[in-house]
């Protein structure tokens, strides 16, 4: 049945998660003025924290379905903060194609390390097919050549899934993931990025100057393998929903500061009114708030029809595209309406700005998910559709 | 708990009028658009698929099932999908039916429902909008004075639906206090003394072929027995709330109608050597129309979720409300330019949708969720 509501167990889930999420607000502003620092492992706090799932009975015949509620936790951990709270797990995005891509000895191996995925470099985001760093086979061994850039979790990783082509001319079908550890002799990360915002974020640059792998270190350990491609790209569309959500829990974050400083001005929403018996303040508040409810709902949409199965593409692109779409217009709007003292880093609001605005960016940028909607309901190749 | 999963019952429902929406309604969607006008057989083809009585206590004639507004909202959309006016005429007499299942005494129920449950059409209707720029359901102008033990009723409605034949009206109007928690509605026959209807439609940018008229209400008459509910009164708030997320539905069943529409001529209209559904300023406007008619659906069901849970749900309501107004009149839009031209001329449906999309997105009393 159509249904929005919470059990008394998903409540309890995210009244846990709220909780922990107002005590890694408090250290926000520190990170994200210490850019060279580490979000700790654990806060003076954490030895409170409970992982709610495993507090709370829940009855997987009337509770929300996981995944659904997955999206809310990490939406309410965005919403306390994002760099503190969402990066501090211990698996990262490559150890979501070690687990599409690797064999099972693979997997066995390197599972419980953290491991960052590489892709991106200089001149390729969008279009990641045409990359150029290499991987050349000699004797026992892989050698790597190349620069990748925009690394998130770079920096603390254990190792790296590395996305490099045995034949440059080939295009996607040469393209394999690769496990570099750290330590491996060529391999350097070379710089920590100075960013906008999600500063927390360790967003690295890494080099591989003929860095030499063994030769098992190639995922799925077939070098003739047309699909090492189309496994880094599932990860990617794995990650996405997370990613939305995190730009909506950080918009929801701005609309909350935002309406509760208002209301100590005496300027709040009247529900009932019509149009135009509405302030313009009004009018803008609830703009938003309808648009982040979209978006958040367009998630949980996503999520439910994914529920069991691996995430649905189509869905998944029409949540990203919506939630990079309003994460870059909330905290825009709010401190529209909030004059001086919205870009002030007294308060969070300048910062949930900042931090929101990576949203349409990463994932695959909010063209990219155009791209792939406008194909799917034209029913359009990348040939027809470029 | 969340979830989007409709019942096998939604599910057939969804089907069978989204069928009869492409089979009974598009087919004579412009010529009734040209026409301003309907046929008493395509009411009577509407009224075979028991959209109204079905909520109707069996002892009274109807089916008896239990009211959903979510089945409501999808049952609206698919109606629309096919033709808005069309769609909301076939609805229409749930502005007077719902309201009262919802309020209604159980003498004002076994008086007026079952005139509903027989095998013929019957109009009747809401009389909600107000000919001043500055309507607002929270700000009415018609009042209802206390006169002995009745009322005395006094104002003016625009855009009733079925006012050239609805047998009842009920009149919305602002009680003690303003805001929608003092709204009242009163049951107003069609021959009420000091009721003057208007003899011609009026004249609307869109929804042509749904039929809507004037009421002039000057010291209009009634009885206790004629205010909605009795002593308790109605809520106000959950009355406008079923309205406004009517419209809402049918600009989400219109919105699709357009986007189905455009996406077919975008891959046969060729321009510049190729179709221009390859043009990607083109086929980003199309995801867009594919991403907001999603979340357009979702934000309805949301509300109407609320208001069949019987929770407050005028939060819910108003930013759906908000939502689809904008967003269905963006879709409506860039239809036509996607067109070009052929978006201007009525040869086309693309320039009736747009102008139904405008009149929907403003009007609040067509259809009672």
């Amino acid at each position: 049945m159509i249904d929005f509501t919470l059990t008394e167990s998903d409540e309890q889930i995210l009244d846990e998660m709220r909780r922990q999420a107002m005590a890694c607000r408090k250290y926000a502003r520190y990170y994200d003025e210490h850019e060279d620092e580490f979000t700790p492992d654990a806060l003076p706090e954490a030895g409170n924290f409970k992982n709610p799932y495993k507090v709370v009975n829940r009855n997987e015949e009337v509770d929300t379905p996981r995944r659904v509620l997955h999206m809310l936790v990490c939406a309410t951990q965005a919403w306390g903060d994002y760099g503190v709270m969402m990066r501090r797990g211990e698996r990262a995005l490559g150890n979501l194609v070690l687990d599409l891509a690797g064999t099972p000895e693979q997997k066995q191996r390197w599972n419980d390390k953290t491991l960052a995925i590489a892709i991106t470099e200089p001149g390729c985001g969008s279009d990641a097919k045409t990359l150029q760093t290499t991987a050349a086979r000699d004797g026992d061994e892989w050698v790597l050549n190349g620069t990748k850039i925009f690394i998130t979790t770079g920096c603390r990783c254990d190792g790296v899934v590395v996305a490099a082509t045995t034949d440059r001319q080939a295009g996607h079908a040469a393209i394999h993931p690769f496990i570099v550890m750290r330590g491996t002799p060529g391999f350097e990360v070379t710089q920590r990025d100075k960013k906008l915002g999600i500063r927390a974020d360790d967003t690295a640059t890494m080099v591989f100057e003929n860095a030499r792998i063994p030769r098992d270190h190639l995922l799925g350990g077939d070098e003739h393998s047309t699909h090492g491609f189309s496994m880094v790209l599932s990860a990617l569309n794995a990650t996405r929903p997370a990613v939305a959500i995190a730009g909506l829990g950080i918009a929801r974050a701005a609309l909350d500061f935002t309406r509760d400083v208002l209301a100590q001005e005496g300027i709040k929403v009247d529900w009932g009114v019509g149009r135009n018996s509405r302030t313009a303040v009004e009018q803008e508040l609830i703009e938003i708030e309808a648009d982040i409810e979209a978006a958040l709902l367009d998630l949980l949409y996503a999520a439910w029809v994914s529920d069991g199965v691996k995430w649905q593409r189509h869905e998944a692109a029409i949540a990203k595209a919506k939630s990079g779409e309003v994460a870059r217009s909330a905290a825009r709007r709010c401190i529209d309406l909030l004059g001086p003292l919205g870009i002030s880093r007294e308060y969070l609001l300048e910062k949930w700005l900042r931090d929101s605005r990576i949203t349409d960016l990463y994932g695959g940028t909010g063209e990219i998910q155009r791209l792939i909607i406008a194909r799917h309901i034209l029913g359009y190749s990348s040939v027809e559709l470029s | 708990m969340i979830s989007f999963e409709l019942t096998e019952e939604q599910t057939f429902i969804r089907e069978s009028v989204r069928k009869f929406a492409r089979t009974e309604l598009r087919e004579i969607a412009r010529k009734c658009d040209e026409a301003s006008n309907l046929s008493d057989e395509l009411l009577a083809k509407t009224w075979e698929l028991a959209l109204t009585s079905s909520s109707i206590p069996e002892r009274l004639g109807g089916a008896g099932l239990p009211h959903s507004c979510v089945t409501f909202a999808i049952v609206a959309e698919e109606l629309a999908f096919g033709d808005a006016p069309l769609a909301a005429a076939a609805l229409a007499p749930s502005l007077f039916v719902n309201p009262l299942l919802d309020f209604g005494t159980r003498e004002q129920q076994e008086e007026l429902l079952p005139l509903f449950t027989t095998n013929r059409y019957h109009a009747a209707s809401l009389a909600l909008h107000e000919p001043n720029f500055a309507f607002d359901p929270a700000k009415l102008r018609t009042v209802a004075e206390p006169r002995g033990k009745g009322y005395r009723i006094s104002g003016s409605k625009c855009f009733v639906p079925f006012g050239d034949r609805a047998s009842h009206f009920l009149v919305v109007a602002r009680g003690d206090t303003d805001g929608l928690e003092g709204l009242e509605a009163f049951i107003v026959p069609r021959d009420a003394p000091g009721l003057r209807l208007s003899i011609e439609r009026e004249p609307t940018l869109g929804l042509q072929a749904l039929p809507l008229a004037r009421l002039e209400l000057r010291g209009v008459e009634v009885g206790a027995e004629a205010r909605l509910g009795g002593d308790r009164g109605i809520d106000g708030a959950r009355l406008i709330n079923r309205c406004r997320l009517g419209s809402a539905a049918l600009a989400v069943g219109l919105s699709r109608a357009i986007q189905e529409f455009v996406i077919g001529y975008a891959k046969e209209r060729v321009a510049f050597g190729q179709p221009i559904a390859q043009k990607q300023v083109i086929a980003f406007t199309l995801a867009d129309m594919e991403i907001e008619t999603h979340s357009m659906r979702h934000l309805v069901w949301k509300a109407a979720s609320r208001l069949e849970q019987g929770r407050d749900a005028t939060r819910a309501s108003t930013l759906a409300q908000s939502y689809v107004s904008r967003e269905a009149m963006t879709i409506a839009d860039n239809g036509i330019q996607i067109l070009g031209g052929h978006g201007y001329v009525r040869s086309y449906p693309v320039e009736m949708w747009y102008r139904n999309a405008r009149a929907l997105t403003v009007l609040d009393g067509l259809v009672a969720l």
